[in-house]
């Protein structure tokens, strides 16, 4: 049973997307008024029409091209790494002797802060990006497979045992499984990070990307490019969440609330 | 010098089937603690042995070893390897689907098939491809017996397995464990501290008390023409278990005026 749908009145005023409308509406006018000029901050309208412009050109899009690259790059080598060194401290005894405080030393330091290092090293070429957003990646992956091996119910694993699977049958049937909620949560975390880090790694002198693009606009102060790169930013970061959704909706199937949800 | 005498032991008595499980002088510590304690038990096959005994008692430590999930250290222990273990919290795992947890470790080829067959059984045929989170508490036994069964276990252990049923949905369970085990005479051993589950149910019931025998009572009455053995039995074992009753009926323990 539905309840009867409230007066028109209430549900506008509770609607969740008045308020950004609004805000955008105000900016617009603010714009055209003159109260913002467009040297502090470029009209709504005037940002959509550079941004069509600069799809048309090709501008957006390639760069766009390189930065996405350089992301992917990076998480996927960051993620693997993560996924390794989670697994064999998750799963081993030594190896969580041996990697597990390293990782908790290391996670003490900004990775930011690492990055006029890594200039020093690999120069500033894509280089020390891709490896800047790699290695920041690598932490949520590690710490959330970690937690999520260890905190796999013992009484599964017992219970496994008893009907006399092997130690590599209860690892895959059994402890993997079990720990990758936490792993698809270390991943989320991962592709928020990975647009964070692209962004600043794309401030390192940069010829193409984003970043660069934001560069160039800002010594012509063309606030309108600047928002553009904003919101392909929110886009990248948007995307990257809605393929988690997609993957924990198919890999989590089995979980109470996807269950719900589907009856 | 002693002299050995040989007597043939078809002479002495009847032969008897060689036990499935046989314990002696099974001892087990934790730190100081030693919960079993010079242990002697034997289960001969197709027997239904329940195992009553109070919190802290050893039930727990003594399952685990005959269910393989606690080293023996070398002490003399007889424990079939086709075994199965009926958990209190089925313990299904919840992201595979209900046949895939009953077919778990199973290796030979049309596991799926197998896995079917003991899922009719057990009366869940048609949740074959449920999660196990959708499971009622009396299916997700259901199928944790199917998935004990597909197994065919010489010994099966129920560790409390209906303790957190409702009653009805414990009496239909009751019923099943009692015809499967009709239908495929396992050995059983079930853990409980439910004596009347324990009377119903079982050919013999041992009373465990600080990590020894305390008390082992056999029924010879017929399962279902037990009534008039009951009362008596009932006053014995909760004798065992440390309360004093006269007249062995619940109510009257409980409701009785000093």
């Amino acid at each position: 049973m539905r309840p009867a749908s409230p007066p028109w009145r209430v549900r506008l005023s509770e609607a969740r997307w008045i308020s950004p409308i609004a805000l955008l509406l105000l900016w617009e006018l603010g714009s055209r008024t003159g109260i913002i000029p467009e040297r502090t901050l470029a009209a709504p309208s005037s940002v959509l029409l550079t941004m069509a412009g600069m799809i048309r050109s090709g501008e957006l899009p390639s760069n766009l091209f390189v930065s996405f690259w350089r992301a992917l790059i990076g998480l996927s080598i960051g993620t693997t790494i993560g996924t390794v060194l989670g697994l064999a401290a998750g799963l081993s005894r030594q190896g969580d002797a041996v990697i597990d405080p390293v990782v908790q030393i290391k996670r003490t330091i900004p990775v930011v802060a690492l990055s006029p290092l890594f200039i020093v090293w690999f120069g500033i070429g894509e280089t020390p990006k891709i490896a800047l957003i790699a290695f920041a990646t690598i932490f949520p992956i590690y710490l959330n497979l970690y937690q999520g091996i260890r905190g796999v119910d013992v009484r599964l694993i017992d219970a496994a045992r008893s009907f006399g699977l092997s130690r590599s049958e209860i690892i895959w049937h059994v402890i993997l499984p079990g720990a990758l909620p936490s792993l698809l949560t270390g991943f989320r975390y991962s592709l928020s990070i990975a647009v964070i880090m692209l962004v600043i790694a794309e401030q390192i002198n940069a010829s193409s990307g984003l970043g660069f693009l934001i560069n160039n606009a800002r010594d012509f102060m063309r606030t309108d490019i600047i928002v553009v790169c904003l919101m392909v930013y929110a886009i990248l970061g948007l995307g990257g969440d809605l393929l988690v959704r997609a993957i924990e909706k198919r890999a989590l199937a089995w979980r109470p609330s996807m269950v719900e949800a589907r009856s | 010098m002693s002299e050995v005498v040989r007597i043939p032991l078809a002479a002495v008595r009847p032969p008897e089937p060689e036990p499935v499980v046989r314990l002696s002088g099974f001892s087990r510590h934790f730190g100081e603690t030693r919960v079993l304690d010079d242990l002697d038990l034997a289960i001969a096959p197709g027997e239904f042995v329940a195992l009553l005994g109070r919190s802290g008692s050893g039930k727990t430590t003594l399952l685990r070893t005959l269910a393989g999930l606690d080293g023996v250290e070398g002490q003399d222990v007889t424990v079939p390897s086709s075994r199965a273990t009926v958990f209190q919290d089925a313990r299904l795992l919840p992201w595979k689907r209900v046949w895939q947890n009953v077919a778990l470790g199973v290796r030979n080829g049309a596991v799926r098939h197998h896995a079917e067959q003991a899922l009719r059984e057990v009366g869940l045929d048609h949740r074959l491809d449920a999660w196990p989170l959708t499971l009622s508490g009396g299916e997700s036994q259901r199928a944790s017996l199917a998935r004990a069964l597909i197994r065919q276990p010489k010994l099966l252990l129920l560790d409390e397995p209906f303790a957190a049923l409702d009653a009805l949905t414990r009496i239909k369970m009751h019923a099943l464990v009692l015809a499967l085990w009709r239908a495929h005479k396992p050995a059983v051993l079930l853990v409980t501290h439910d004596v009347e589950e324990a009377m119903a149910l079982a050919d013999r019931i041992l009373v465990l008390d600080k990590g020894r025998i305390a008390a082992e009572e056999r029924i010879s009455a017929v399962r279902g023409e037990r009534g008039s053995v009951i009362r008596a039995l009932r006053a014995k074992l909760l004798g065992h278990l440390g309360l004093e009753t006269d007249g062995g009926v619940y109510a009257d323990l409980i409701g009785r005026e000093r």
